[in-house]
Formats: structure tokens, sequence, C-alpha cells
């Protein structure tokens, strides 16, 4: 009975290991050099694949994904430094292939809109309180007559 | 402000939005085109071997013979493509435009059955296996289809196979005023 739940533990340890996450990048893409590997893994994540919406080609197991991040690692070993090669890339695709949006006029109200709408937001605020004041006003005194009925209450 | 007034805010909310979504519906906008950077540029290289035995390697130079053309990226194992070839052949056979094939991911001889099957509508065509050609087209897929004008310069680019309605409002009449 002990050998069999060994076994079972084993067996459960070795389909773990063997359903570790599984990678978009293929062996055959993979640079030999660690750091060129390296950099393009990282650029990778910043690009988009163009028929994914939004997923990086680093993630992603689309035809043209492959075809990109075979495009990279070409880039990087002719010596492209990282902004060259994203150049490269938005010279082919547009800035459409960026997961980041770049900061230009185009994108002004996505980048500060935002913000803009926090600070007017927190100032309307700020001047909302400032009108109203703190303590409020002391509650008329009562008149004659409901000095009457609240004794009459009192003495119920 | 007038507190009533501030009840009126999720109406006019409301309103922005309906507009918005209206406006969507109504001007045809497709949130799901990613645009492209090739169209009013020059023509990227076209260099590629040829798809049939026999022929020359396609290069640049049938870009630039004073004649618009249509480049289309198509493969054996796509089915959009399957759809709009035959107005590929259309445009080969009834109008006469000149149409550059180039077989995307796709093993040549695969390709060349595929034409053979069901016509041939290329009157050069080349194959890009690895895809390196295309990416410099910016190509995300097959199909995709370019017009390029009679001075070299890409003036369509469209992400999806071409359908009787690009043919006859967009596609024919820029090659009628290209010639």
């Amino acid at each position: 009975m002990r050998k069999r739940s060994l076994a079972a533990l084993g067996m459960t340890v070795a389909a773990l290991l063997i359903a570790m996450p599984a990678l978009a990048v293929e062996p055959s893409e993979m640079l030999k050099d660690p750091a060129l590997e390296a950099r393009a893994r990282t650029l990778s994540r910043e690009l988009r694949c163009v028929v994914c919406q939004n997923q990086s080609i680093d993630d992603s197991a689309a035809e043209v994904a492959h075809g990109m991040r075979v495009a990279v690692r070409e880039r990087l070993v002719a010596g492209d430094s990282d902004a060259a090669v994203m150049a490269y890339m938005v010279a082919r695709y547009g800035d459409y292939v960026l997961l980041e949006p770049p900061f230009k006029a185009r994108t002004l109200v996505l980048w500060l809109g935002t913000p803009l709408v926090l600070v007017v937001a927190g100032l309307l605020l700020f001047f909302a309180a400032r009108r109203r004041p703190v303590v409020p006003a002391a509650p008329p005194p009562l008149s004659d007559a409901e000095k009457e009925r609240l004794q009459s209450l009192l003495k119920r | 402000m007038n507190s009533r007034a501030l009840y009126l805010l999720p109406l006019l909310t409301l309103l922005i939005m309906a507009g918005f979504f209206g406006w969507s519906l109504m001007s045809g906008r497709d949130p799901a085109s990613i645009g492209s950077v090739m169209v009013n540029r020059p023509a990227p290289p076209l260099n590629a071997p040829a798809l049939r035995p026999g022929e020359p390697a396609l290069t640049g130079d049938l870009l630039k013979t004073g004649k618009p053309v249509l480049l289309n990226f198509f493969a054996s194992w796509c089915t959009p493509c399957l759809a709009e070839h035959p107005l590929m052949m259309r445009l080969r056979e009834r109008e006469g435009v000149t149409i550059i094939g180039i077989a995307w991911k796709n093993k040549p001889e695969e390709a060349r059955a595929w034409l053979k099957k069901l016509g041939d509508p290329f009157a050069y065509a080349g194959t890009d296996f690895d895809g390196k050609l295309s990416l410099d087209w910016g190509l995300s897929g097959v199909p995709e289809t370019y017009l390029i004008d009679a001075n070299g310069v890409v003036r369509l680019h469209y992400h999806s196979p071409i359908t009787e309605r690009d043919l006859n409002e967009t596609i024919l009449p820029l090659l009628r005023a290209g010639k």
C-alpha cells in the first residue's frame, strides 16, 4: 500500500514537471548567445502579435509571431540596438505593433485624459468641500408651540 | 450648479454613449482594422524564387513597369484565399489585370497543386516559404492584397480577402484611373 502511494506521488510530481508552462518561443528560434537571447525575449514581450489583438509575440503561437521573433533575433545578431529593432518593426507594422503606445500628438488624450479627469475631479471636490461649513449651523431654537409639544411628549 | 440639473448628468452620459455607438455603427468604422503603414510608400523589395519551375525569380522590377499591378499573398492551406480566388480569376481573365502571387509559408508543390486545381490567376508567381519577404511588406497573414501604382508606390493594402464590393468600388476604379 505504501509503495503504491509513493508511486502515485512520483507520478504526480513527474506530471507536474512535464506540464511546465508551454512556451511559444520554439527551441529552434533561440539564439546560442544567452545575453542576445535575453534581449530578444525582452523585446518580444513589448511587441504585439498583429493578428492576436492583445498578445505579445513572445506569447503567441501564430505564424506571423514566429516570423517576427525570428526577425527580432536576426536584427540583434546583425548588431542592431534595441531601439533599432523596435523601429524596424514599426516601419513595417506601424505603432500598432508596440504594446505600449508612444507618446505623441495623436495619443495625447490616451496618455493625459485619465490624469486630467483625476485633477479636475479633485479640484471640484476641493472647492465643494471648502464652500460647505465644516460645523453645521446650530438649528433654530424651538418655538413656543414646539416646546409645549415636547413637554407633553416627555410627560407621557 | 442647481442640484436638480445634476440629475440630468446620467442621462447626458447615456446620450453621449448612444451617440458614439450610433456613429460607430453608421460610419462603417472597423475597430478590428489595424491600418497599414505601407500605403502611399514606395513598395518594399520583392525578391522571391519563382513558384512555377523554369520561370525567372521575381524582382522589384516587376513593380516598375509603368503599369499598376496587384500583389496577392496566398496559401493552399488558407480557406479565405479559396473564397477570394474566383475574384482573382475574374480580374485576370475579364479585366486583364497583372497579378503577382506569392505563396506564404506554403510548400511550393502544394501551392502549385492548388493553382492547378482551381486555375492560376497569376502573371508572376513567387514563393516565400520562411515569411521573410512578407515581413518587409508588413504582412500579418493570408490572404492580403496590395495595389501598386505605375510608379511603384503602394496605394491599397487589404488585410482580408477582397470582396466583390472592394473590387467594383475601389480596386477597379483605381486601376482604370492608373492606366
